[in-house]
């Protein structure tokens, strides 16, 4: 089989992905955790240009370097001046041990191409397996969101959730029209900044940005 | 020019009042606000009356029969709630609970609230009605927390978490909903999430794709409109939270995402030629009902009292439209206004309510109709009317979703009926302990505005005994158009 050298680098850059998830799930230092979160971001920019390249599409060009301002630089600028004026470094040891989160996350690998099976069968042959791991990389996020009790490591999971489905739009459909790009971008920027006030508001209630703070509103109180 | 006021003035109210929210006269300017809004949506009413249909800058937006009268609906409740809102913030502040700046925060962002689910409403792009939905989230976020306890900031907490993360699989969705569209319209863009065009293709959508797409669409709405077992931030949120924001979450944020997943249904049952997507929406509505049934038992805090009985009738209407038809969709209408109206009545008594009484526990809470008749009756008759007896409103929509599904599917009308009564039980208890016996807590005199709870009522009274007919022609039309 002859695959094309852009492809192939185009499935490495996938593979990265998928391996920086799995870097992201074992990771319990949050400075590292943030780092990781911003060479994902730059992959999936490396990404985004060559499948513009290829494709001589120019709105991809425009969500590369939206990719790039809001995931390389400023929302990792944003978490790590945050984490600084919040004394947040590590996080407490996550529900499931390490190797049982990482075997469980084998399993969700699997699963998810599994479930991206009818659409890869449709998908052109430059994405077949990319949409497999943008799916992977979603499920990945999520069951890091679970297994993590920090809310800046939850925070994480979930722009690492939101990097799985930008490859998943990206390589799936080539991007989503410009409006709705620019809209979704918009959301999760408010929805950081949000965040920033949000967990400035903890801080000052309980001195502490551990979640299980947050676990006393029962049923029958 | 209805349309583009109907979307500008709760923008301009939100900037204005992001810059003289905290003033003296800013709770009139906010009733002011919604009030443009409400004339703005009567006017595009009108209009659509007129027309049929209309589809508006570049296709971008669709206002037709269906979002029509839920566009109406937000307007209003947002406007009698602004009016309930004055005095009862004013309270607030005189309480303490809130000060300039946060009461600044609440009045702007309770404009941009409206204005997101209005964008939601009537946008014509499903990515558009993606990024407006996440906005109506972000908008309400901080307001949940308005009181920084740490009962509201694990609140706010689950409400951003679960509804974030939930969001998320509705994006994925339309996401794989733009892939299979792409291959049928062509990679033209942005015509391709284009609901009218999306509608006028949907027999040809590959079957898989939109199958898959449709789950993860439920999924993410759903977490939005309440649906059990996705349920677990409505209560929290509703509960501590500001109480005018209790009434516009469940009286109109519900709505909106039922409204979106409703018009997915559409597409997808087109797309598939069979039944699964009705037959989801009716086993996570059955699921709701019975589930919230159960927990209304257990309630101790009114306004979670409340926030459970709106994830029960969120479940019957989820339930009526998943059975779909034109009597069931004509109920699940119906509903979706009467509960509304219902709900929000309900949610303006119960704040008065607690504001007197200084807590929201039930059983701290007695005769209220010897020490405040107003507030006291007006609960009961709320409270009469969410519980489904007759003779108003919610009981003509849930007799008949009861009935259609007798018809339909008598199994599961039973453990519909089983879930309504157990619900009416819990509800009926609860009632009686707060409204009659020996008075209990402060009985200090209520300076509540009772225009607003009384006028839903009324609506809901009127609806029951009677239903013009050019109403009920209006909506056996939309639930044509839903199939």
């Amino acid at each position: 089989m002859n695959i094309p050298f852009s492809l192939q680098l185009l499935n490495a850059l996938a593979a990265l992905l998928l391996l920086l998830s799995f870097a992201m799930l074992s990771q319990r230092r949050i400075v590292t955790l943030v780092n990781l979160l911003a060479v994902q971001g730059a992959v999936l920019c490396a990404a985004t240009l060559l499948l513009a390249w290829r494709t001589g599409e120019r709105h991809m060009y425009v969500s590369a370097a939206l990719t790039l301002a809001l995931k390389v630089v400023f929302l990792p600028w944003l978490l790590h001046r945050l984490m600084r004026r919040l004394a947040v470094y590590w996080d407490t040891e996550p529900m499931l041990h390490i190797s049982g989160t990482m075997m469980l996350g084998l399993l969700i690998v699997v699963f998810s191409f599994g479930l991206a099976q009818p659409i890869a069968a449709l998908a052109s042959t430059a994405t077949r397996n990319a949409v497999g791991i943008a799916v992977a990389v979603i499920l990945l996020a999520f069951l890091s969101m679970i297994t993590r009790r920090k809310a800046m490591s939850q925070v994480v999971g979930f722009l690492s959730m939101e990097n799985g489905l930008f490859f998943g739009a990206m390589s799936a459909t080539y991007g989503m029209p410009m409006v709705v790009e620019l809209g979704v971008a918009l959301d999760v920027l408010v929805a950081m900044l949000v965040l920033g006030v949000f967990f400035f508001q903890i801080r000052e209630q309980f001195d502490s940005l551990d979640l299980h703070h947050l676990e006393s509103l029962k049923e029958d109180r | 020019m209805a349309f583009l006021a109907l979307l500008a003035t709760p923008l301009l109210g939100a900037l204005v009042l992001a810059l003289a929210g905290g003033r003296r006269f800013a709770p009139e300017l906010n009733v002011l606000f919604s009030l443009g809004t409400l004339i703005a949506a009567g006017l595009l009413a009108a209009q659509v009356i007129g027309a049929g249909r209309l589809v508006l800058w570049n296709e971008q937006f669709l206002i037709d029969p269906f979002n029509v009268f839920l566009v109406t609906l937000t307007a209003f409740v947002s406007f009698t709630t602004a009016v309930f809102s004055r005095p009862y913030m004013r309270i607030e502040l005189e309480h303490g609970r809130v000060n300039g700046p946060r009461l600044r925060l609440f009045h702007s962002m309770y404009q941009l609230f409206i204005a997101t689910m209005l964008v939601a409403l009537t946008t014509n792009n499903m990515g558009l009605l993606w990024v407006s939905m996440e906005a109506a989230t972000l908008s309400t976020v901080l307001l949940v927390t308005l009181y920084r306890t740490p009962a509201s900031l694990e609140a706010g907490w689950k409400y951003f978490i679960l509804c974030g993360v939930g969001i998320a699989q509705a994006l994925f969705g339309t996401i794989l909903l733009y892939f299979a569209a792409e291959r049928v319209l062509g990679a033209t863009g942005v015509d391709a999430l284009l609901w009218t065009h999306l509608d006028a293709v949907k027999g040809e959508l590959e079957p898989a794709v939109l199958g898959l797409a449709f789950v993860f669409l439920l999924v993410g709405y759903g977490t939005k409109v309440g649906l059990a077992p996705l349920h677990n931030w409505l209560p929290d949120a509703h509960a501590e939270g500001p109480t005018p924001i209790s009434a516009v979450l469940s009286g109109l944020l519900l709505n909106v995402a039922i409204y979106a997943v409703v018009r997915c249904k559409v597409l997808v049952e087109g797309a598939l030629h069979s039944q699964l997507p009705g037959r989801m929406l009716m086993s996570f509505g059955l699921l709701s009902v019975v589930l919230a049934a159960f927990f209304l038992w257990r309630q101790r805090d009114v306004k979670r009292l409340f926030a459970y009985s709106s994830i029960e009738h969120m479940g019957i209407i989820v339930f009526a439209f998943g059975m779909g038809g034109p009597l069931a969709n004509f109920a699940g209408l119906l509903h979706m206004v009467m509960h509304s109206l219902t709900k929000s009545a309900i949610f303006f008594a119960v704040g008065h309510i607690s504001q007197i009484k200084g807590t929201q526990r039930i059983h701290r809470i007695r005769g209220l109709t010897v020490t405040h008749p107003a507030l006291g009756w007006g609960l009961v008759v709320g409270v009469a009317a969410i519980a489904g007896l007759p003779p108003l409103g919610i009981f003509m929509s849930e007799f008949l979703v009861v009935t259609s599904t007798f018809a339909r599917q008598p199994l599961l009308a039973i453990v519909l009926v089983f879930g309504i009564l157990l619900a009416f039980g819990a509800l009926l208890l609860r009632l009686t302990s707060v409204a009659f016996g020996r008075p209990r807590g402060s009985s200090a005199p209520a300076e509540a505005s009772y225009v607003p709870m009384f006028a839903h009522l009324a609506l809901v009274l009127v609806a029951g005994i009677y239903l013009p007919a050019p109403l009920v022609a209006w909506f056996q039309n939309v639930a044509r158009l839903l199939g």
